[in-house]
């Protein structure tokens, strides 16, 4: 009986990463010079988890690497060292290193153990620091030279009984890995006690009938030594004493593994003696695992956190559709024609079931952007240091839901653009101040929801494009002619083409195109766009807009006439009933509606749409005030259905774009209703009421 | 499909009655023959697009022939039949439609060389969409191109890059 750690790996993994994550934001949360014990604490936790996962799946080296950092966070912990900005860095290195050697273990390749070394170096060299005096922050690369701890340090040698309760093993702790951790603080001498095992046939195999005598020699204190029991000390008898005989006396050497080996050795015998038991798996897990590590390859199984509100929605619906199942099921097992009624409510119940499942699985897919987000923080400490700019980061919108693969694909655009604006577009404090801008630059993130289409802007406050050298640069690349006079939006077009930033000579503005064509080809490879807005000395924005093919959406159900639309509930102000007193007509064509101190035209939908038996007094149905780009439109329905999450279904996949509709999606009827553009209402709104005599070329089409 | 390999080949061809004159189209595009079903409006379209359906989830468009071309409409009932078809646009991209027809008929074997290229006659519809004339058991039978017609004019796919 053995447990398949192969799956746990995947786990470990996992939470490892999402651990590193939680430790480089609470990093970067931490402030210099000021003692938060709760990001502190948070840190410690995040690390000390990664090192005893580390310790389950015998990565030695990570195992000690994070001990080590342990260690100096512990020191932290205790005040023993003020949080300075070398120390936040070195330990940003340590998160980068062991996520290094995680994702190495990860995919069984070896990685740089010269970095490693230099890392734990200044680990060490920190953690040798006399525990009073000040890490001052200019010392960086002083003193590299590794003191040996345990030399200076009074070894003493430790008396440790250690009886685990029979149950040890299942609470997933092995003793091998706290021996193991131990013999990390110093020479250990284990010596197991096999009295307590009992006759054959009592043996329960997954007990443990093993207690242990040790003896460590090591310079660490009691606590120290404690602490490595901390997870298992509510599950044994522990007793740590202190010898106060000569300590150098039974020092042999042993490595790790030959001493590990001698652990096994000493418990397997005992057990060997007995044939054909099938031994504790305490003891034959060890070989196992080493034998499926190897086997591990690489499996890509990509996993998803689903929110436990997500999965008790599926299990709901579930549960409703087992109902409605054995619903049916009993109509159907004395059927007669008068109950055709109840079969009818019972087929529609299910139809309803079934749709609500899909719905909500599509919804599974869906991630906040905040997933991608998040490493951002990271990303523009690290630059901004780098760059020695100041950058203020702001992140909102992050709860817009983007499908898992559209957001794993705009990773890299993001970060690319991110990138961007910070190398060229904010610009170095001197420079920011002689241009009266405040010294912090401000780098802002946003994402949101808009006319069916998830919108990310990257917006920076910074010098903006200088079209100058931009338009020297398309004249020297021959895509325009000196004389050519051309917008300033064409001239920002041009750095999306490839080839661009080749050039050395555009010096302060060079990689501003620096793959900026890869950037638009991979959004337009999600269906989507990019445009870029810049204004000199003022800052650019970049605005990507990406299709809502599998999003999810807060709609609001309107009817007008026998046809339902679904307005996203985003873009509604307000719904309110009509007073006539307060409608007037605007040059004829236009009815505009007085609210409080706005007026709004009046676009009534079933005009625009051509719709039949639908409401045309304006007393009679509703008026929804709904926003598009800025600007407030009425739109005129008989009445207000109601307010559901909605999948969006692609109109383009099998038709094309319809003005005016972002997208289809399917109602719980099984019909399928149109989703409201407000902006592209707007539009055809506009289109629509101009006087032909005053009609612009290009509004004939949507004519 | 094998007919541009060897012109010999004979093809299966679903045909279907629209007012008194038989069409064909090929088989292998035919995805299912459903009956009417609600269908919801696309505003501002031509008539001929009756609107979209839900096909399992997916939204369908379906298209009027009589209306495409030019022929008197017919109320639409239980008795009204839905082609639904895989069309391939210009750019390679496959699309699910609906043909709203009076009635499938029935599956014919034609070869290559028994389709006839049309005549320059002033039909109703437009001969681009005509890929030929064949005769089956004495009964004269259009072959419809199925791509060109449910790829032409509004039903025209427009790139969405710009």
């Amino acid at each position: 009986m053995t447990i398949d750690l192969t799956q746990v790996r995947g786990l470990f993994f996992e939470e490892s990463f999402e651990n590193l994550d939680i430790m480089e934001s609470s990093l970067l949360d931490l402030e210099i010079e000021t003692f938060d014990e709760e990001l502190i604490n948070n840190i410690f936790r995040a690390a000390h988890s990664i090192k005893g996962g580390a310790g389950i799946f015998q990565l030695d080296d990570i195992v000690t690497f994070a001990h080590n950092a342990e260690t100096l966070l512990d020191e932290i912990r205790e005040k023993k060292h003020t949080i300075s900005q070398t120390l936040i860095d070195l330990l940003l290195g340590v998160g980068d290193i062991l996520r290094m050697m995680l994702l190495a273990s990860k995919d069984e390749v070896t990685y740089d153990a010269e970095k490693v070394q230099i890392c734990q170096n200044e680990l060490q060299r920190i953690l040798a620091k006399p525990v009073s005096e000040e890490i001052p922050d200019d010392i960086v690369q002083t003193e590299i030279e590794v003191p040996d701890e345990t030399e200076k340090l009074v070894v003493k040698k430790w008396h440790i009984e250690f009886k685990p309760e029979l149950e040890i093993l299942k609470t997933g702790n092995d003793p091998i890995n706290l021996f193991g951790e131990l013999q990390e603080l110093g020479e250990l001498e284990v010596e197991v006690n096999v009295d307590e095992i009992p006759n054959f046939v009592d043996i329960d195999p997954q007990l443990c009938y093993l207690t242990w005598e040790l003896i460590l020699h090591t310079s660490a204190t009691q606590s120290d030594i404690e602490e490595i029991f901390e997870w298992v000390i509510d599950e044994c008898e522990l007793d740590i004493t202190e010898f106060n005989s000569d300590s150098s006396k039974n020092i042999k050497v042993n490595t790790e593994n030959q001493e590990r080996t001698e652990i096994v050795e000493n418990t397997t015998p005992e057990i060997e003696n007995l044939p054909d038991i099938p031994a504790p798996e305490n003891i034959t897990e060890k070989p196992i695992i080493k034998d499926v590590a190897n086997k591990h390859i690489q499996s890509n199984t990509d996993s998803i956190r689903v929110g436990i509100d997500k999965i008790d929605n599926l299990i709901n619906i579930v549960g409703e559709l087992v109902i409605t199942q054995s619903m049916l099921d009993q109509i159907g097992e004395n059927f007669n024609s008068s109950d055709i009624c109840q079969l009818q409510d019972g087929l529609a119940q299910l139809e309803r079931n079934t749709r609500e499942l899909q719905e909500n699985i599509m919804r599974i897919r869906m991630l906040p952007i905040s997933f991608s987000f998040n490493r951002f923080p990271r990303l523009v400490h690290d630059l901004s240091t780098q760059l020695g700019k100041k950058v203020e980061l702001v992140l909102s919108g992050e709860n817009t839901e983007l499908d898992k693969t559209v957001l794993e694909k705009m990773s890299d655009p993001l970060v690319h653009l991110v990138r961007n604006s910070l190398d060229h577009g904010i610009e170095l404090p001197e420079q920011r101040k002689q241009a009266s801008k405040p010294e912090v630059g401000r780098l802002h993130l946003n994402a949101f929801h808009q006319g069916g289409s998830v919108v990310i802007q990257i917006t920076d406050d910074g010098a903006g494009f200088d079209t100058e050298k931009i338009r020297n640069k398309a004249v020297q690349k021959g895509w325009i002619t000196s004389e050519e006079v051309i917008t300033e939006e064409q001239l920002h077009e041009f750095i999306f083409q490839p080839g661009f930033s080749t050039s050395e000579e555009v010096s302060d503005l060079s990689g501003r195109g620096v793959g900026m064509d890869v950037v638009r080809r991979n959004i337009r490879d999600l269906g989507g766009s990019i445009e870029v807005k810049s204004t000199v000395g003022e800052g650019s924005r970049f605005t990507i807009r990406l299709p809502l093919t599998l999003a999810i959406l807060d709609g609001q159900l309107v009817r007008v006439g026998k046809e339902i639309f679904v307005l996203p509930l985003l873009s509604i102000i307000e719904s309110l009933r009509v007073q006539n007193s307060l409608v007037n007509s605007f040059t004829g064509a236009v009815e505009i509606y007085k609210l409080r101190d706005d007026y709004i035209p009046i676009l009534r939908l079933y005009k625009i749409f051509e719709l039949e038996d639908t409401i045309t007094k304006l007393e009679q149905g509703l008026l929804v005030i709904a926003e598009g780009d800025g600007q407030k439109i009425g739109l005129f329905v008989d009445e207000l259905l109601s307010q559901q999450q909605i999948v969006i279904k692609n109109l383009e996949n099998n038709y094309k774009k319809v003005q005016g509709v972002s997208g289809a999606t399917i109602l719980g009827t099984g019909n399928v209703a149109l989703i409201l553009d407000v902006t592209g209402l707007i539009q055809l709104f506009k289109n629509k009421t101009k006087s032909p005599t005053h009609l612009p070329l290009g509004a004939i089409r949507y004519e | 499909m094998n007919s541009d390999i060897n012109g010999d080949t004979a093809n299966k061809y679903l045909t279907f009655i629209l007012a008194t004159e038989e069409y064909a189209i090929d088989i292998l595009r035919v995805q299912e023959i459903k009956g009417w079903s609600k269908v919801t409006q696309i505003p501002n379209t031509p008539s001929y697009i009756c609107g979209v359906i839900n096909l399992r989830g997916t939204i369908v468009p379906i298209v009027d022939l009589r209306l495409r071309f030019n022929l008197d409409f017919q109320t639409y009932g239980s008795m009204t039949v839905v082609v639904v078809v895989n069309v391939i646009s210009s750019n390679n991209k496959e699309r699910i439609m609906g043909v709203v027809v009076d009635g499938v008929s029935d599956v014919y074997d034609v070869t290559e060389t028994e389709i006839k290229p049309p005549p320059d006659f002033g039909s109703v519809i437009s001969t681009e969409f005509v890929k030929g004339l064949t005769t089956v058991s004495d009964k004269m039978v259009i072959v419809l191109d199925i791509d060109k017609l449910l790829n032409s004019d509004e039903l025209a796919i427009i790139d969405g890059l710009s």
